[in-house]
């Protein structure tokens, strides 16, 4: 009996130590190893140079492994004495810590080599403290890149449970807004792992060598059409305290610069923004998280006036030298309304090139009238006014732009509205509000053979591409009206004598201010190289921005030798200021991305 | 040539063992109350070395003349314990320590166990013929029961149930009749099965079966099955009275995931530790379980779990074997003996060790509920030890009284 009950015992010791040893051994290994996650360097952002946009240098985080929640908030104490620690962080990092209880909560993701050192010496009162070298985001480049670049984040439970970053893990830094969101996936790398020793109590025993690491895989660097020399030539030149957006691109579609303002410091989100600086960037009125490029619409303006122009070449309803039936006299009667031009005295009969190179709007109200208001509507659509232009930023919001007369409709009932609306279409205003970028890529249209593809910043994301229907011919002359514009037009107050520049100025009504200004330039206008947009919100005319776009011009094509020989800026009064309409409601200026419902109208 | 050779060398041989093995279970990362214990252990196996001696040299005669004052003694003592004793050690909750000016001198439990072995020894060697009805098992169930009882209310049902392995044991070396002491235990299986009514109910059919074959005395028979019924009938009242511990433990036996950070923690750790051993163990003190403490009492009961980490199944087998080679030594000590007390005796210690190995060590390995008793020769623990150091001298006396009565030659 004694030998069977010893034969049970040593079958029972066989059975848990040899067939279900493996079982046994990872849960022993469960017990006192805790992984660590190791970040991956997030690849370089580069410029088209090889010039730093956003890039990884070494940091230390501080994180504290605890038993339970009471001991990691005594150990929070603790090290609230050595280190400064927000106010609100204890709580942050208890939640850190509910989501991976087996893991150092992190509370300092990027700590100072100050700071590191003087937690290093008080290591004995703080046992749960692991710190490790953690890589850190900088940008050179700062507030000048903010909107291109975006900013990295800490990845939250409802991203890892809606798997927006497949991959990611609690404490993974993620990409938020710009190039850092929309190639998260190649810039952000696999982080990897290295595990501690604990004891029964979760206190740290050993630190290396507990068991092998997973190395992290470092991100994948990212080369852009950047001209970063550009895009700091534009923030250094932009006049201080002036909202808007600028924009460079080739008229291939390669974006050089992309600049908003006003702008957050990205490397202010190292290390985790706090809540007082996030609440501020969001309850800024000029809200500086938004990009006045891709997320704001503005009613388009003179430069939509080359839109209805080239509607109007491509129907061979006219061409350059048509003059239209009545002459500009300060206005036009339609219907029983007066619709002004924006200069009083009038234009007196303008044939097209010089209707454009004076902006007139009594030209175009008739221009417009001809084309008539359905085939405004299909032609626009065609050329992509009802589209994002493609800009590889998840971003951009969708321009407004009626797909047809059900539009007008719906919005005022069947018989509530005349072609007084065609009239409002023809000069840029009315129900038409475009985003800086999608204007952007009509005028890279009109600098590049009437056909364009997407303008991208990597890759070119997935967009048609549009084409004008011009002729060649028809494109060279509307080439030869946009430098009209600066050489004896509405712009010529820019004109530069080393430089043929072509372009658009242009003042969109705005109903809750002064009125906003748009240029939109190429050079040299013989054979374009670049295509410079920008607008700037409450400018009051087109000829205030179109300054700033030249002297962009200038240095992207001239290049930085020649800064600061620009013809002297004469400011020529009055200036096509729009007019005011009366009767159609305007349509909000700044658009907030969804906040307006989008036209829905098939 | 009468001393027992091989049951000193494997004595030796394990206190060696657990020395070692105590050694092991203070050495942690995280410093533990067992960091230094080894070299008190090892004082306390040199006084039990002294204690084996002195006993060695102590007629059985004596101890038979002396049994009922060993025994009154004890109960004595086991009462006043149930008094003012308090709980100490890995046993901090129950009443299981005599404490004499602020030192706690030792558990009255482990002596009464000897003091059970000496009783039975007496009665039952100085009846002619083995008992034969379970009314002439009265007096020896008394004789078990009284301590049982006793050490079950401070409360220890570990130990409690050693009282039961020895009264089996010597009943059985009585020659008391299988079916017998079947019938005497089936009261306490029923009380087991009554928690299933299926089961208990099949039971109770066997039984009748059973009695009816055996044909005892017709009022016996009726007692057994009346008792055998009560049983059934009062197990879940008993089971609503035992200590919320005491129900854990027996509810994590079944199942150790039921409550993975309370309750079952020591059962998965143990297992863990031990199951992680594999065939030759992570190396002497080199234990992961053990250095980072995960192995709750690795000095004291659950220091076989050390073992199997450390050592492995090889390292395992090796400690059976020395208890199985102990066992058999005691045993041919207990068969070649030339009078009915000494060989009833050394064959009730050896009850008693192997009640305490099988628990212990069952336990361990998951095998049996979680009771805090000690391991032979291994558990760190002064009274225990010098217990197990006294049976040691007694079985060595009873081989060298029966030196020549054709011992030597078998």
């Amino acid at each position: 009996m004694v030998i069977a009950a010893f034969g049970l015992l040593a079958a029972a010791f066989f059975r848990t130590q040899i067939l279900q040893h493996e079982r046994f051994r990872l849960r022993a290994a469960y017990n006192r190893l805790r992984p660590v996650p190791r970040a991956a360097a997030r690849g370089t952002i580069f410029d088209r140079t090889g010039q730093v946009i956003a890039e990884t240098v070494p940091g230390f985080s501080v994180a504290l492994l605890a038993a339970n929640e009471d001991s990691l908030r005594r150990a929070l104490v603790e090290l609230g004495r050595l280190v400064p620690l927000d106010s609100g962080l204890a709580d942050v990092v208890v939640e850190r810590f509910r989501l991976a209880r087996y893991q150092p909560a992190l509370v300092v993701s990027s700590a100072s080599f100050e700071q590191v050192s003087r937690l290093e010496e008080h290591r004995v009162e703080l046992p749960g403290l692991v710190i490790q070298s953690e890589p850190r985001r900088v940008y050179p480049a700062g507030k000048a890149v903010a909107h291109l670049v975006g900013y990295v984040g800490e990845v939250t439970q409802s991203d890892i449970d809606e798997e927006r970053y497949p991959g990611s893990r609690p404490g993974t830094l993620v990409g938020r807004a710009g190039l850092e969101e929309e190639y998260d996936d190649s810039l952000r790398g696999v982080p990897g792992i290295r595990y501690i020793e604990v004891d029964a109590r979760g206190r740290l025993v050993r630190e290396e060598g507990a068991a092998p690491p997973l190395p992290p895989i470092p991100g994948r660097p990212l080369v852009t059409t950047i001209d970063l020399p550009l895009q700091r030539y534009i923030d250094s030149i932009w006049p201080a305290g002036v909202r808007g957006a600028m924009v460079a691109m080739t008229p291939a579609g390669e974006i050089r610069a992309f600049y908003s303002t006003p702008a957050y410091d990205p490397n202010m989100f190292i290390g985790g923004i706090s809540v007082e600086q996030w609440q501020a960037l969001n309850r800024d009125p000029a809200l500086p998280l938004l990009d006045r490029a891709l997320q704001v619409r503005y009613p388009p303006a003179s430069p939509f006036k080359l839109a209805i122009a080239s509607m109007a070449l491509r129907r061979g309803i006219v061409d350059f030298g048509s003059h239209m039936p009545e002459p500009c006299r300060g206005g036009i009667q339609f219907g029983n309304r007066y619709f002004r031009c924006w200069k009083q005295g009038g234009h007196g009969s303008l044939d097209l090139t010089s209707a454009i190179a004076q902006s007139c709007d009594v030209y175009f109200y008739q221009l417009g009238l001809r084309l008539g208001l359905s085939a405004i509507l299909q032609d626009g659509v065609l050329m992509g006014f009802r589209d994002k232009s493609g800009l590889d930023l998840g971003s951009e919001v969708n321009p407004i732009f009626p797909s047809s007369t059900a539009y007008y409709d719906r919005v005022y009932g069947p018989r509530n509205w005349s072609s007084a609306v065609t009239l409002n279409l023809a000069i840029g205003q009315g129900e038409n509000t475009q985003t800086l970028i999608n204007m952007m890529r009509f005028y890279q249209a009109l600098a590049d053979g009437g056909t364009s593809t997407a303008p991208y910043l990597v890759r070119p994301g997935e967009s048609r591409a549009r084409d004008l229907g011009l002729t060649p011919a028809q494109l060279a002359g509307i080439r030869r009206a946009l430098v009209a514009v600066v050489e004896r037009g509405t712009a010529a107050s820019i004109r530069q004598a080393d430089l043929t520049v072509g372009g658009k100025t242009g003042t969109a009504q705005n109903p809750h201010g002064a009125d906003h200004g748009w240029f939109i330039g190429f050079a040299p206008a013989e054979d374009p190289q670049i295509v410079i947009g920008g607008i700037m919100e409450f400018a009051k005319h087109g000829t205030v921005v179109a300054p700033y776009v030249v002297r962009a011009l200038r240095r992207y094509v001239l290049g930085p030798e020649n800064e600061g020989k620009e013809a002297p800026i004469r400011v020529v009064a009055p200036e096509d200021s729009a007019p005011r309409s009366a009767g159609t409601p305007a349509v909000p200026d700044t658009v907030l991305p969804d906040t307006v419902p989008p036209d829905s109208v098939p | 040539m009468g001393l027992d050779r091989p049951l000193i060398l494997v004595s030796l041989l394990l206190t060696g063992f657990g020395l070692l093995a105590v050694y092991s279970a203070g050495q942690t990362d995280v410093p533990t109350v067992a960091a230094g214990l080894w070299v008190r252990q090892l004082v306390w196996a040199g006084i039990g070395v002294v204690l084996a001696i002195a006993v060695f040299r102590i007629s059985p005669r004596l101890l038979e003349w002396s049994a009922p004052a060993v025994y009154g003694l004890s109960i004595l003592i086991l009462v006043i314990t149930l008094v003012v004793g308090r709980g100490a050690g890995t046993a901090a909750s129950s009443k299981s320590w005599i404490v004499i000016g602020g030192h706690a001198v030792g558990q009255p439990s482990e002596l009464a166990k000897v003091a059970v072995a000496l009783m039975l020894a007496r009665y039952l060697s100085t009846r002619r013929d083995a008992p034969m009805s379970l009314r002439e098992l009265m007096v020896p169930c008394l004789i078990a029961g009284v301590p049982f009882l006793l050490v079950l209310k401070q409360p220890d049902l570990g130990s409690s149930l050693v009282f039961v392995g020895i009264l089996f044991a010597m009943l059985f070396w009585a020659s008391v009749r299988l079916p017998l002491l079947f019938l005497l235990a089936s009261p306490g299986v029923s009380l087991l099965l009554a928690f299933s009514p299926r089961i208990w109910g099949l039971y109770m059919v066997g039984l009748f079966v059973l009695l009816a074959i055996w044909r005892l005395y017709i009022y016996e028979s009726i007692a057994v099955y009346l008792l055998n019924s009560v049983m059934g009938a009062i197990a879940l009242p008993v089971w609503r009275r035992l200590a919320p511990y005491q129900q854990n433990r027996l509810l994590t036996f079944l199942n150790p995931e039921v409550d993975p950070q309370k309750a079952g923690y020591h059962a998965i750790q143990s297992k863990v530790a031990i199951g992680s051993g594999g065939w030759l163990g992570n190396g002497f003190l080199q234990g992961p379980q053990k250095r980072l403490a995960f192995l709750p009492a690795q000095h004291t009961d659950f220091i076989f779990s050390v073992v199997g980490e450390e050592l492995g199944f090889l390292g395992v087998l090796l400690a059976l074997i020395l208890f199985l080679v102990l066992f058999l030594a005691l045993l041919r000590i207990a068969r070649r003996a030339t009078e009915s007390f000494s060989s009833l005796l050394v064959f009730g210690l050896l009850g008693l060790l192997f009640t305490h190995v099988f628990e212990n060590v069952g336990m361990t390995v998951n095998l049996l509920p979680i009771t805090g008793i000690p391991l032979p020769f291994f558990s760190y623990g002064g009274s225990f030890l010098l217990i197990t150091a006294l049976i040691i001298g007694l079985a060595l006396r009873v081989a060298w009284d029966s030196r020549l009565s054709g011992y030597i030659e078998m």
